[in-house]
């Protein structure tokens, strides 16, 4: 029974997120939303049993996961901040990934999770806003950019993706808007967030000194020195420190900044991170 | 979701634990205390599986005790510490192993020397300027990293668990009933006041 109930009934996507015509318009100009399904009775079920490694940590297929991500509204905008390393299990599989996705000159995306998840899907976001941008004349708002996103997930809920993203943006008819939204269909909106895996340790440094009316350069600091934090207790978390400033010109990127160099800065001129030794006697 | 901290300074050490105890879904009491005296100068705090935990410290505590009144002298932190990780270590080869992670805080009675002891129930032991146990570990370990300096007054020491607090209470999804924390200094142990009615906002 459940096999013709999954051999007959398609995908929830097609009822839902896009009208006849315009499903045929976008198969028609962009890569189709059609996957190709593994051949099992509940390809769910399946993709689970393979890749979830919390449940079953032999898991044949290890998903990137742990991350640091942070983004916060203030006085001066929003700042976006997030680590850079990718793991697959216990292997760094990459310490350079741009985990703030700059899906248009005043729109950032930030991944965690999933890192084929978070890459495809906000590629996929950044088409639908500019699709949206020509379709009514004008930029996307946050709000409804943040909702394409969480209807999309929402709509394969449950099929094993994994994602935690934060939009953050600034519009004319919003001013700074800053929205988190997860693979389990959560949409919020708010001043703070961080996501990942050292997200706690990033909350933790952010919150002691996060005010409404910091200025830009505290801010960026703060941001970046809570990222440092967590690449620092949180082994999936590392790399280079990625740091963006949303305001009403748009975006603009803080740099990409290797956290060794910043660590021993930081230890050594401020005193800081006392239980790390830097004197071997 | 029991909470364990601890914070030396210049002259001081200070222990907190969260006052909830709490079994399943439900907090049997708002004022548990998860400290135990060793002698004049040493604190113990403890947390893990019910009945272990409070077994175990006042063994600790017995043992400590005997030994200060058989040879009038007190053991000092350092020598304690490693003593209850000697207990740990086999009772972790036994057949019923105690679950029990513990900070164990004092103050050298000669040198006078602020020290601090991370154990937890595999029997490690870690030489620290501030730890945690459980939960608290992942919100307070990088707020110390920032904060804490090693030559801080008992003030400011206060001021840092303050934060801690503050934090926990704003992001731990269950409440835990405040801290009971006590300093270790030379002249002894002390409890000191920790007002808990003061609500922390969320942003």
């Amino acid at each position: 029974m459940d096999t013709l109930v999954a051999r007959y009934s398609r995908p929830a996507y097609h009822q839902n997120v896009f009208s006849e015509q315009e499903q045929q318009d976008l198969n028609d100009t962009v890569p189709s939303l059609k996957f190709a399904m593994p051949p099992v009775a509940h390809p769910s079920a399946w993709l689970r049993a393979a890749t979830d490694d919390r449940s079953n940590p032999s898991c044949p297929i290890k998903i990137a996961h742990g991350t640091t991500t942070l983004a916060f509204r203030f006085q001066g905008g929003i700042i976006v901040a997030t680590d850079s390393r990718a793991t697959a299990g216990n292997w760094i599989a990459s310490q350079t990934v741009k985990k703030v996705i700059e899906i248009n000159s005043d729109l950032l995306g930030t991944m965690a999770g999933g890192a084929a998840d978070c890459q495809y899907w906000l590629a996929w976001l950044g088409m639908q806003c500019r699709l949206h941008e020509l379709r009514h004349k004008r930029r996307i708002s946050v709000a409804a950019a943040s909702k394409i996103l969480a209807n999309l997930v929402y709509q394969y809920k449950g099929m094993g993706l994994s994602m935690g993203t934060m939009c953050a943006g600034v519009t004319k008819e919003e001013g700074a808007a800053l929205y988190y939204i997860d693979s389990d269909g959560t949409r919020l909106a708010g001043d703070l967030f961080c996501v990942g895996s050292g997200q706690t340790f990033a909350y933790g440094v952010l919150d002691s000194e996060y005010r409404w009316d910091l200025t830009t350069e505290e801010a960026l600091e703060l941001g970046s020195r809570s990222i440092l934090a967590a690449t620092h207790r949180d082994a999936y978390s590392g790399g280079f420190i990625n740091l963006y400033h949303v305001k009403e010109t748009g975006w603009e990127k803080h740099g990409f900044t290797d956290t060794n160099p910043v660590f021993w800065k930081t230890k050594l001129e401020k005193g800081e991170f006392s239980n790390v030794t830097s004197n071997f006697d | 979701m029991e909470v364990l901290l601890g914070i030396t300074g210049k002259d001081f050490t200070l222990i907190a634990a969260s006052k909830a105890a709490m079994r399943g879904a439900t907090i049997l009491k708002v004022s548990d205390d998860k400290t135990r005296q060793l002698n004049k100068h040493t604190l113990m705090a403890f947390s893990g599986e019910a009945g272990d935990t409070v077994q175990f410290a006042e063994y600790i505590q017995a043992n400590a005790q005997l030994y200060s009144m058989r040879n009038e002298t007190d053991l000092s932190p350092s020598a304690l510490a490693n003593f209850v990780r000697g207990e740990l270590a086999s009772s972790l080869r036994s057949r019923k192993p105690y679950n029990v992670n513990l900070l164990l805080g004092g103050v050298d009675p000669i040198t006078h020397k602020p020290s601090l002891y991370w154990l937890d129930y595999l029997a490690s032991l870690a030489s620290v300027p501030y730890a945690a146990h459980g939960y608290a570990q992942y919100y307070c370990l990088s707020l110390l990293d920032k904060h804490h300096q090693p030559d801080i007054s008992l003030e400011r020491g206060m001021e840092l668990l303050r934060l801690c607090a503050d934090e926990l209470k704003r992001r731990l999804p269950i409440d835990f009933k405040g801290l009971v924390v006590k300093a270790v200094t030379k002249d002894g142990i002390e409890v000191m006041p920790f007002d808990e009615d003061e609500v922390v906002k969320g942003t």
